[in-house]
């Protein structure tokens, strides 16, 4: 009767298009999001995200719209991250059908937006991104001179804060989870850094979701077993059609981590 | 398969967050119903079907119930019609609620609601685990099922969304009509009569949960 682990399939949107995953089989033009959400759905996905890269604010109706079109017929939790700045971006995007919105930069800039989201919003949907790159030790499991530091902006900009500080203070601020990216493997399909991943994961008393590296199935199972997380997040090996969401939680199941396999 | 019968099914809308899902979900069910997410008192009493929803802090969800006078209508229906109550709704069908520092709730099934604890520990046999476990209980977990028509084609022992950090203790252990656990029993479903309440979110819980909720549409209020 335990708490089943959670497959998170993510996807970028652009201006209410999904930008990443052009290639499903038997979909040249994957760029219709509510497609994409079903088949991840039908696939059994135990929540859907989505990160919003629209560079404006002013084309993110269209995300609006989109995430109305799935919450129609998508009936498993959805987040929507990406340009959340302001009190009035989570409203929005709560009442167009999202459960959860995910904060980052923001809360960097200004940590008591995370606070006023989760007094007004209550701590289940408020999710605060981090994006940690390490500054310090080997990265291997156990190297007690291991550090990670917070990125903004795309990775772009270092902040001087360490990232299992900032998790612990996010979370005594009101986050509900905690989605943890690392940047120095996001995209580059050599696994979690599994280091990251279970310092903020053991740190936090809030759900964690490891995210970023994700090349194959067994590095999945290793964010749980070895990463310590809650959840695990992916892109690309759902998007090309690697695998289906499916195998990778038979995969996850058969190296003895609780699933929803129902 | 369970039919639907309700004609109109009344989602009630106290200012309490996203009702999209919900109407979405009730609407996938039962195309032919009609799904109106209102706080209007006369289209509530007048509906089939009664949802009382829920998210947030019970403090301000009852600040609103009240001030609303939702309690009144819920009361109203609660004597005759189908009623489900959903995640905080039905927390504040409890007694009283140990969130914000102690708040009452509307009593309709006697009964606490409690805070899981910073230091919860998981029971190595029910959670897989003996060590320490998150807070909220957030994801998809078992419910052991009480025999009720709320469950019908649902396997026992499925799995449901939960999203919670205060859980349901029921004073009387017959209006258990489904059971939880995560580091300590709890309610994962309540039932008297013609109400039946949940922890876990069915607009949320896929297959499952949109069962449920056909069932719900489908239900004459006879337990």
């Amino acid at each position: 009767m335990a708490l089943a682990k959670r497959i998170i399939p993510c996807l970028d949107v652009d201006q209410g298009r999904v930008v990443k995953g052009v290639n499903f089989v038997g979909i040249r033009d994957a760029g219709d999001p509510v497609e994409v959400a079903k088949r991840y759905d039908e696939q059994g996905a135990d929540e859907i995200t989505f990160l919003d890269i629209t560079a404006t604010h002013e084309a993110r109706g269209t995300t609006v719209k989109m995430v109305e079109a799935i919450a129609e017929h998508v009936f498993i939790p959805l987040t929507v991250g990406g340009g959340i700045r302001e009190i009035e971006d989570i409203r929005r995007m709560l009442n167009a059908g999202a459960d959860k919105v995910s904060i980052n930069s923001a809360a960097v800039t200004n940590p008591d937006f995370v606070r006023e989201a989760s007094e007004k919003f209550g701590a289940q949907c408020i999710v605060v991104a981090i994006d940690a790159k390490r500054v310090a030790g080997s990265g291997e499991l156990g190297d007690v001179n291991n550090k990670w530091e917070i990125f903004t902006h795309g990775g772009r900009k270092p902040t001087g804060i360490d990232a299992v500080e900032w998790a612990i203070k996010m979370a005594d601020y009101g986050a509900g989870e905690i989605l943890l990216t690392s940047m120095d493997r996001d995209g580059v399909k050599t696994g979690f850094d599994l280091g990251v991943t279970r310092a903020v994961s053991d740190a936090v008393n809030i759900p964690v979701i490891a995210s970023g590296g994700v090349g194959n199935l067994a590095h999945l199972a290793e964010g749980v077993t070895l990463g310590h997380a809650d959840a695990v997040l992916a892109a690309s090996i759902f998007h090309f059609g690697e695998y289906t969401v499916q195998e990778a939680k038979q995969h996850m199941s058969d190296a003895g981590i609780v699933m929803r396999l129902d | 398969m369970s039919k639907v019968i309700s004609k109109t099914c009344a989602v009630i809308d106290y200012g309490m967050g996203n009702l999209h899902s919900a109407h979405g979900a009730l609407q996938k069910v039962a195309p032919d119903c009609h799904i109106l997410v209102t706080s209007d008192p006369a289209q509530i009493l007048a509906a089939d079907h009664i949802v009382l929803p829920g998210v947030g802090a019970i403090r301000d969800c009852m600040g609103e119930i009240r001030a609303q006078e939702i309690d009144q209508v819920v009361a109203e229906v609660a004597k005759t019609k189908p009623l489900l109550g959903i995640c905080v709704g039905l927390q504040a069908m409890m007694t009283r609620s140990e969130e914000n520092g102690g708040i009452d709730c509307m009593n309709m099934f006697p009964g606490q609601v409690q805070y899981f604890g910073d230091n919860l520990l998981g029971d190595e046999q029910r959670d897989g685990t003996g060590g320490r476990l998150k807070v909220p209980h957030m994801g998809w977990n078992q419910v052991e099922q009480v025999a009720h028509p709320l469950w019908q084609d649902i396997k026992d022992q499925s799995r449901f969304y939960f999203v919670h950090s205060y859980f349901v203790t029921a004073d009387d252990q017959r209006q258990i009509k489904g059971r939880g656990h995560y580091g300590k029993p709890f309610a994962a479903a309540m039932g008297q009569d013609n109400i039946f309440a949940v922890q876990f979110h069915p607009e949320k819980s896929h297959k499952n949960g949109l069962q449920l909720l056909q069932n719900f549409l489908s239900w004459d209020g006879q337990a």
